[in-house]
């Protein structure tokens, strides 16, 4: 089927979904402590992640991915020799690319945390703190699970968002579907079929993602009630 | 850093800028006026009317918008039939693809935005207008779009920012634009962590820019929303 090529394009839907959910983790990451960040008390801390944000929120996707591949290569080659490291040092374009697209999510995911931070009534954890709990039990207990409900509405545009930037990295030369579908259409001089066969393949991850976080949404809204009329 | 290729290349960024505002502005517009019946549609009641609506921004709001594009630019030159027509004047032109594949995505995230912003009208506003004896197109002209499409505009200019930084994505297919000048410069001097960074801190402009404008729009259109203070 598609003259042999539907294997390969598989074969690199598989290295999308490695580069989004591993640029995922490094977004939670970022997306966490920012949030922390912006919601501590240091004023210092506050004003680091709100620059991280508004920078990244306010420069294309493939501009800082360019920045990060091309000019993160350049700096590092520049510092290396002065570090007393010999040999030029390539960046691999599935690092470059998990570090730039986790790098980014992680300030739209810092927005949607700490939006979901605020949403919990100081209240309720006064009141953990009155009942004895530490800190963390406050967090993991009280926080935690009421956060994750109101953080999974964002979280679910964020992931889609993420997995379709990750068509960027083929441009960078990471050899993804978007970059075995240019391939196949190349080869055999049907780009349209190709591109719609990785527009489809898009399409049904993001179909698969919309109804397994439904499901966790449901899942974590348990305890709350509905209003109806 | 190297500040004497970047001024020798501020030129070539202000032409590029000029660039990416004409991609932005005729994108916008046309995504705009095309959205404006969808939204309605999307909203009708009638499952006939809203469902056809429904698969065009599913599919659009589910792919990359880089996968859009190669399918215009370089999938439609598959067809004989199209290489032939008429309107192969336009397609073979990676300006007039670009602000095709961008107005048709931006015209799905709006659709949904503005039919999400009808769908959300108090029906209240609706009865009173029908029971003072005003026909259904009155209605939609005089009552519902004026308030709802204030309504959406904070929305919309999300996607507005969304889209200047997806205009990025015209460097791809060779236009030179904000990123496509950062390319150039990068070719010519090869300095490629001043040349994205330059094309970072313009865009950032821009963004900022945009922001300030929505922000005057908003109080000059939304001020009745505002919370009393």
């Amino acid at each position: 089927m598609l003259q042999g090529f539907l294997p390969t394009i598989l074969s690199g839907m598989v290295i999308t979904l490695t580069v989004a959910v591993a640029s995922l983790a490094i977004a939670l990451v970022f997306g966490l402590a920012g949030a922390a960040a912006k919601l501590s008390k240091s004023r210092g801390l506050a004003r680091v992640a709100t620059i991280y944000t508004t920078f990244i929120r306010g420069v294309p996707d493939l501009v800082l991915m360019l920045l990060i591949f091309y000019g993160g290569q350049t700096l590092i080659n520049d510092l290396a020799p002065k570090l007393g490291y010999g040999r030029a040092i390539d960046i691999n374009p599935f690092v470059a690319g998990v570090l730039t697209i986790g790098f980014i999510f992680g300030a739209y995911l810092t927005e949607t945390f700490r939006g979901a931070m605020m949403a919990i009534p100081a209240g309720q954890r006064e009141a953990g703190i009155a009942y004895g709990m530490s800190k963390w039990q406050v967090f993991h207990r009280i926080t935690m699970p009421q956060m994750v409900r109101f953080a999974l509405p964002g979280f679910r545009n964020n992931w889609l968002v993420l997995v379709k930037s990750t068509a960027l990295v083929s441009v960078i030369g990471l050899d993804d579907m978007m970059f075995r579908a240019g391939l196949a259409a190349g080869a055999t001089r049907e780009p349209f079929i190709f591109y719609s066969v990785a527009a489809l393949l898009y399409l049904a991850i993001t179909t698969v993602s919309i109804l397994l976080l439904r499901s966790l949404e449901k899942r974590y809204s348990i305890g709350v009630k509905l209003a109806r009329l | 850093m190297n500040f004497e290729a970047i001024s020798e290349s501020v030129p070539l960024y202000f032409s590029g800028t000029l660039t990416t505002l004409k991609l932005l502005l005729i994108s916008l517009v046309a995504g705009l006026l095309a959205a404006l019946p969808l939204g309605v549609m999307r909203a009708s009641p009638k499952s006939w009317i809203s469902r056809p609506v429904w698969c065009f921004t599913y599919v659009i709001c589910g792919t990359p918008m880089l996968v859009q594009l190669f399918l215009i630019y370089y999938g439609l030159a598959q067809f004989e039939w199209i290489r032939e027509s008429l309107l192969w004047l336009w397609l073979k032109s990676a300006w007039f693809c670009a602000v095709l594949a961008f107005a048709i995505n931006t015209c799905a995230y709006t659709t949904e935005i503005i039919a999400g912003a009808i769908k959300a009208t108090n029906a209240g506003e609706l009865e009173a207008a029908r029971s003072l004896g005003m026909s259904r197109s009155t209605v939609l002209r005089r009552i519902l779009l004026p308030s709802a499409l204030r309504r959406a505009m904070p929305a919309y200019s999300n996607e507005a920012i969304m889209m200047l930084h997806g205009t990025s994505l015209a460097s791809v297919v060779t236009l030179v634009d904000i990123t496509g000048a950062a390319r150039e410069m990068n070719s010519r001097f090869y300095l490629p962590f001043e040349a994205f960074l330059t094309a970072g801190i313009f865009y950032l402009a821009l963004t900022f820019i945009l922001v300030g404008g929505f922000r005057w729009a908003e109080n000059r259109w939304l001020a009745h929303l505002r919370p009393r203070q």
